[in-house]
C-alpha cells in the first residue's frame, strides 16, 4: 500500500483529498503545515507528498526545500497543489524540485490519474 | 586723592583694557567677540565724555537742551534695517574702510573727493578729540584737586595724553588692510561702553537716593531755584525750530561721524547684528538719560552761586561728600567714554589720512617699486604716526583754543562740520543722478558757510561784544552778520549754522548734479551702490571697463602690496568664482574691479585705482554706452533670475512627478498584490466546493453520513465565499467614498454588549474571560451603529483569536475624554512588532510582507475597521502593553462636548 502525505490547512479540501485517496487504496497522513509535516515524516516515509503553498507557520516552498535537503526523503515524489497560478510561482515551484504543479481548483479524478502516473 | 595714586589706578585700568583687547584679538573668531551685543555696545561709542559730562552741563544751564542729541539717533535708528544694511553691503563688497572711501567711490572713485571728505572729517573730529582730552585733563585735575599748569610740560595730563596716543597708535594699526576687522579694539570699546553706563547709573542713583530723597525731592528743591521753569520748558516756536535742527544734526551724526561709520559699518560682521543694535542702542541712550536731570539739578541746588563748571557735577557731588571711591569710579567712566572715542576716531581718521590723502597724493610713487614687506611697513608706520600726531594735535588745539568753551558747544561744532557730508552721503544711496561735481561743490560751500557762521565767530569769541564783525557784520553790512545771516535772527548759533550750511550744500549738490552730467564711472558706481542687492554676490559684474590689460601686469602690482602668496590665492579665488581658465592672459572688467578691491583695503579706493590704471590702457566709454551695458547686464541678471526660477520650478515639478509616479507604481504593486490575494482567497472555497461536488457526483456508493458532511462543507464554503465578496465590496465602497455613514445618537455601552452577545459561543469555546468595566450604563455618542458593531465585532473576534490559549483574558474599557470617546479592547496574547503597527491596518498586509504565509482570517477586517472609524472622523491604532498583550484603541468624536463648546 502506497503512502501519501497531504499538507494543507484548509480542512474541507483535506477532507475531500483524504476520502479520495483512501478510496484509491492509499495510506493517508495529514498535516496542517510544514511543521506538522515534519513531525509525521520523522516516522513515516511516504511515496508522495501533496503540498499547499500558502500555509501558516512553515509554507510550502520552505517545506519542499527541507525535504530535498533530507537524504532519506529525497526520492519522495512531491506535488504542489495550490491556488497560486502565476507563471513565476509555477516556475519557482518546479525549480525547487516538485514533480508536478497542480492548480486549485482541481479535478479530483484527474489528480488521482496524475498521481498514478507519477508513482 | 593725589596724582600718583590716580595715575596708578589709571595705569591699572588701561592695562586691564589692554588685556581685554589682546584677549579678544586672540579669540577673534569666538562667539564672545563676534556677537550682536558686542556690536551694539561698540556703537555706544556715540556717548563720549560729552554725554558723560556735557549733557549735565547743558541740563544744569539750559534745561532740556541736552535731549535732541539722543532723540535724533532714536528717531532714525528704526530706518537702519534698510539704510544701514545697504551701506554695510556696499562697503563689504567694495572693501570700503572709511566714509571717505564710501563717498569718493560712489562719485567715480574720485581722488579729490576722497581727500576733501578726509579734510572735512579731520576738521570736524579734531576739535571733538580735543574735547575728550579737555574732559580727561579737567576731571583729572578735579579728582586730584590740582590745577592745570600753564606750562604744558609740567602738566601731568600732558603725559596721560602722550601715553594714550602711544597706546592708540600701537593698537589701531595691527592690520595693513584697513577693511580688516579689529575685534580687540571693538571688544574693548564695547566693554568700556558698559562700564561708562554702569558708573554713570551708579552716580545717578547716588545723587538721587543718597544725597537726595528721590526724584521728587530734587524736583521740589530745584523748582524754587531761579529760572527753573524757563529752562525746563520748550517755549516758543523758535525753540521748537532750534530743537528740530539739533535733532536733524544728531540724526546725521549717527551715520556720518567717522567713529560711527567705523563701528557700525567697517566692524560689522553679520548683517543680522543690526537687529539687536536697533533696540539695544536706543535703550542704552535712554538709560544714559535717566539721571542727567537729577544730577544736573542736584548739583545746581548744592553749588548754587559758586560759579563751578556744571559739566563736572558728577565728580563734584561725590567729592563734596568726601566719597573718594565714587569720585574715582565716575572719573574712570568719563575716562572710558573719552578714550573709546579717541581711539576709534583716531584709527578711522588715520586710515582716511593715509588712504585718501597721503598715499594717493603723496608717496604712491615711492610705493610702486618696493617689496611688499617694505610697503606694508611704510603704510602701517604712516598710520601710526597719523594716529599719534592727530591726538597730540588735538591736545594742542585744546590747550591753545578751547580751554574755555563748554564740552557741548565744541561737540556741536564738530557735528555741524561732519553734517556737510550728509547730502552727498545719502544721495549716494538713493539718487542715481548725484554727480561728483555736485558733491564737491556742496561740501565746499557748506563748509565755507560753517566757517563763516560758526568757526570764525567761535575763534573770535562768540559772545564777544566788542567784535564789530559779529555785532554789525563785515563792513557794517547787517545782512552778512555771521550769526544772523540774511536777517535770520531767531535761531541759536548752532541751528543757524546748520540751516544755512546744509541749505546751500543741498541746493548746490542737487542743482549741479542735475545741470551737468557726471562721467561714466560715476554713473557706473551709482548703479552699483543703489542696486547693491542685485550685485551683492557678484559685484565685479557691475563694473564697466573697456580697454587692454594683461593679468601679469596687474599681478605684479598686487604682489607688491599683498605678497606673492596672497596674490596667487586671490587669483585662484577669482578664477574659481567666474570659472575662468588660468591660462587666460588678458584681464577683463571683472578682474580689474577685483584687483582694485584687493588693494583698496591697503591703500584706499583712489590709490588702488591709480595703481591699477598705471598698468592698463583704458578706452574712453561714453555715458550712453555705460547705460546701455548696465541695462544689458541688468536684463541679463533678470533673465538669469528668471531662468533659475524656471529651472527651480521645473526641478520641483519633476520631483513632484517622480513622487507621484512612485506612488502610482506603489499603488499598482499594491493593487496587483491585492488582486493576487483576493483571487487566491476566492479560489480556496471554490476548490473545496468543487472537490466535494465532484466526489458526490462521481461516487455513488459514498456512505450517507459522509455525503451529508460533504454537502455541509459545500454550504459553509459558499457562505464563506459570499462573506468574502461582501467584505471586498465593503472596502471598495469605503475607499472610493461611495459608502455613506448614517450618524445617530447611540449608546456605545449597548453597542459593545450587543457585539459581545453575538460572540458568546466563541468566547466559551476558547475558555477565555471577558471583563467589561463601565462607570455608567449609558454613554451617548453619535455614530452609525451597524458599522460600529462591525468594528467592535471584528476587534473582539481578533482579541478572542489572539489572546493567550491557556488563560485568555479580554478587557474592554471606555474612556470619556473631552475631545473624543475612546474604546480600548485589550487581549493578553502575543505582542505585535512595532514596525507592523500601521501595516496591520492595510488590506492583506500579511500577504505583502510574507508572500506565502497564510493570513489569518480574511485579511480585510482591520482595513475595513480603519475605514469605518476614519469615516466617523475618529482614529484607530494599536499599542503593546508591556509584557501583557496588545490593546486596540479606537476613538469617536465626542460631539456632546464639542457642541457645548
Amino acid at each position: 500500500m502506497k503512502k501519501i502525505l497531504i499538507v494543507d490547512d484548509e480542512p474541507n479540501i483535506v477532507m475531500a483529498l483524504e476520502y479520495t485517496f483512501k478510496k484509491n487504496n492509499f495510506e493517508v497522513f495529514i498535516a496542517r503545515d510544514g511543521q506538522e509535516a515534519f513531525v509525521i515524516l520523522k516516522n513515516q516515509l511516504p511515496d508522495l507528498i501533496i503540498l499547499d503553498v500558502m500555509m501558516p507557520l512553515v509554507d510550502g516552498y520552505a517545506t519542499l526545500t527541507q525535504i530535498k535537503n533530507d537524504e532519506r526523503l529525497r526520492d519522495c515524489k512531491v506535488i504542489f497543489l495550490t491556488a497560486k497560478n502565476k507563471e513565476k510561482d509555477i516556475e519557482k515551484g518546479l525549480a525547487l524540485g516538485a514533480d508536478l504543479y497542480v492548480l486549485k481548483p482541481f479535478s479530483v479524478k484527474k489528480l488521482v490519474e496524475q498521481v498514478h502516473q507519477l508513482l | 586723592m593725589n596724582s600718583i595714586g590716580l595715575l596708578f589706578i589709571l595705569a591699572l585700568y588701561v592695562s586691564i583694557l589692554f588685556y581685554v583687547a589682546y584677549w579678544a584679538e586672540k579669540k577673534s573668531h569666538s562667539k564672545w567677540t563676534n556677537n550682536a551685543y558686542i556690536y551694539s555696545f561698540s556703537l555706544a561709542v556715540y556717548c563720549t565724555a560729552w554725554t558723560y559730562y556735557g549733557s549735565i552741563g547743558v541740563a544744569a544751564n539750559s534745561g532740556l537742551g541736552y535731549m535732541p542729541i539722543y532723540l535724533g539717533p532714536m528717531i532714525i535708528i528704526p530706518a537702519w534695517m534698510i539704510i544701514l544694511k545697504k551701506i554695510i553691503r556696499i562697503s563689504r563688497v567694495n572693501k570700503i574702510s572709511s566714509i571717505a572711501d564710501f563717498i569718493s567711490l560712489r562719485y567715480g572713485n574720485s581722488r579729490f573727493l576722497g581727500a576733501l571728505v578726509t579734510l572735512i572729517c579731520v576738521a570736524g573730529v579734531l576739535p571733538y578729540i580735543s574735547l575728550q582730552l579737555k574732559s580727561i585733563s579737567e576731571t583729572f585735575h578735579i579728582v586730584t584737586k590740582t590745577h592745570s599748569d600753564f606750562n604744558v610740560f609740567l602738566d601731568t595730563t600732558t603725559y596721560v595724553c602722550i601715553a594714550l596716543a602711544l597706546f592708540a597708535s600701537y593698537y589701531g594699526t595691527r592690520y595693513v588692510d584697513a577693511s580688516e576687522k579689529r575685534r580687540g579694539i571693538v571688544t574693548a570699546v564695547a566693554i568700556e561702553s558698559i562700564l561708562k553706563l554702569v558708573f554713570f547709573l551708579i552716580i545717578g542713583v547716588y545723587v538721587t537716593y543718597f544725597v537726595y530723597d528721590g526724584f521728587d525731592d530734587i524736583y521740589t528743591k530745584a523748582s524754587v531755584l531761579e529760572d527753573f521753569d524757563k529752562k525746563n520748558t520748550i517755549g516758543s516756536v523758535t525753540d521748537g525750530i532750534n530743537w528740530f535742527f539739533l535733532c536733524v544734526l544728531s540724526m546725521f551724526a549717527i551715520f556720518l561721524l567717522p567713529r560711527q561709520f567705523h563701528t557700525a559699518i567697517v566692524e560689522n560682521n553679520k548683517e543680522r547684528h543690526i537687529k539687536t543694535a536697533m533696540w539695544l542702542l536706543p535703550l542704552y541712550l535712554l538709560l544714559f538719560n535717566i539721571f542727567v536731570f537729577p544730577i544736573a539739578w542736584g548739583g545746581n541746588i548744592l553749588f548754587e552761586g559758586k560759579g563751578l563748571n556744571s559739566d563736572t557735577y558728577p565728580l563734584l557731588i561725590p567729592q563734596f561728600f568726601n566719597n573718594n571711591v565714587l569720585t574715582v569710579l565716575v572719573f574712570l567712566g568719563g575716562f572710558s567714554a573719552a578714550i573709546s572715542m579717541i581711539i576709534v576716531s583716531s584709527i578711522s581718521l588715520s586710515t582716511m589720512l593715509s588712504n585718501n590723502l597721503l598715499i594717493p597724493y603723496g608717496f604712491i610713487g615711492s610705493l610702486q617699486n618696493v617689496s611688499p614687506e617694505k610697503n606694508s611697513r611704510r603704510i602701517v608706520n604712516s598710520r601710526k604716526i597719523g594716529i599719534f600726531s592727530l591726538i597730540i594735535l588735538s591736545y594742542v588745539i585744546y590747550r591753545v583754543f578751547i580751554l574755555d568753551y563748554s564740552l557741548v558747544s565744541i561737540g556741536l561744532v564738530s557735528f555741524v562740520i561732519i553734517a556737510q557730508l550728509a547730502p552727498s552721503f545719502f544721495g549716494a544711496l538713493f539718487w542715481r543722478r548725484g554727480s561728483k561735481n555736485g558733491a564737491v561743490t556742496g561740501i565746499i560751500l557748506g563748509f565755507l558757510i560753517c566757517l563763516y557762521t560758526l568757526l570764525v565767530p567761535y575763534a573770535i569769541g562768540i559772545f564777544n561784544s566788542s567784535s564789530s564783525f559779529i555785532q554789525e557784520g563785515p563792513w557794517g553790512i547787517a545782512l552778512l552778520k555771521p550769526l544772523q545771516l540774511f536777517g535770520l535772527d531767531y535761531l541759536d548759533p548752532i541751528p543757524h549754522a546748520v540751516f544755512w550750511s546744509l541749505f546751500v550744500n543741498l541746493i548746490s549738490y542737487l542743482s549741479i548734479s542735475v545741470s551737468f552730467k557726471g562721467n561714466y564711472r560715476e554713473r557706473n558706481y551709482a548703479e552699483m551702490f543703489i542696486d547693491i542687492d542685485q550685485y551683492v554676490s557678484n559685484h565685479e559684474d557691475a563694473f564697466i571697463w573697456k580697454g587692454t590689460a594683461y593679468i601679469s601686469d596687474i599681478q605684479k602690482v598686487l604682489e607688491r602690496f599683498l605678497g606673492v602668496e596672497r596674490t596667487k590665492r586671490g587669483l585662484s579665488i577669482f578664477n574659481l568664482k567666474y570659472n575662468i581658465d588660468k591660462n587666460v592672459t588678458t584681464a577683463d572688467a571683472r578682474f580689474i574691479k577685483f584687483a582694485e578691491n584687493l588693494l583698496t583695503g591697503h591703500i584706499g579706493t583712489a590709490s588702488a585705482k591709480i595703481l591699477i590704471s598705471s598698468v592698463i590702457k583704458e578706452d574712453v566709454i561714453t555715458l550712453t554706452e555705460v547705460l546701455r551695458i548696465l541695462e544689458e547686464s541688468k536684463e541679463n541678471i533678470i533673465v538669469n533670475k528668471k531662468l533659475i526660477e524656471t529651472s527651480n520650478e521645473l526641478k520641483k515639478i519633476s520631483s513632484q512627478l517622480k513622487a507621484a509616479n512612485q506612488e502610482l507604481v506603489n499603488k499598482d504593486i499594491q493593487k496587483d498584490e491585492f488582486l493576487d490575494t483576493v483571487t487566491h482567497e476566492l479560489r480556496t472555497p471554490i476548490t473545496a466546493i468543487r472537490a466535494a461536488s465532484e466526489i458526490l457526483y462521481e461516487d455513488d456508493d459514498i456512505p450517507k453520513e459522509l455525503q451529508k458532511q460533504f454537502l455541509q462543507n459545500i454550504i459553509s464554503e459558499s457562505d464563506r465565499l459570499n462573506r468574502l465578496i461582501d467584505k471586498i465590496l465593503d472596502l471598495e465602497k469605503f475607499e472610493t467614498g461611495k459608502q455613506k455613514i448614517y450618524l445617530s445618537k447611540n449608546n456605545i455601552v449597548k453597542t459593545i454588549e450587543k457585539s459581545l452577545d453575538s460572540l458568546k459561543q466563541l468566547i466559551e469555546n476558547k475558555n477565555s474571560t471577558v471583563r467589561f468595566d463601565i462607570n455608567s450604563n449609558e454613554i451617548k455618542v453619535f455614530y452609525d451603529e451597524e458599522r460600529i458593531v462591525q468594528v467592535v465585532h471584528n476587534l473582539l473576534s481578533n482579541a478572542i483569536k489572539f489572546c493567550s490559549a491557556t488563560n485568555g483574558e479580554i478587557e474592554i474599557a471606555i474612556l470619556e475624554k473631552k475631545e473624543a470617546i475612546e474604546v480600548q479592547i485589550h487581549n493578553n496574547g502575543n505582542l505585535i512588532k512595532e514596525e507592523d503597527f500601521e501595516a496591520i491596518f492595510d488590506k492583506f498586509y500579511q500577504s505583502r510582507n510574507q508572500n506565502v504565509k497564510k493570513p489569518i482570517g480574511s485579511g480585510l477586517g482591520l482595513a475595513i475597521c480603519k475605514q469605518i472609524i476614519e469615516h466617523h472622523k475618529g482614529e484607530i491604532w494599536v499599542e503593546n502593553k508591556s509584557e501583557n498583550g496588545v490593546v486596540f484603541i479606537f476613538t469617536l468624536p465626542n460631539y456632546n462636548t464639542i457642541e457645548n463648546n
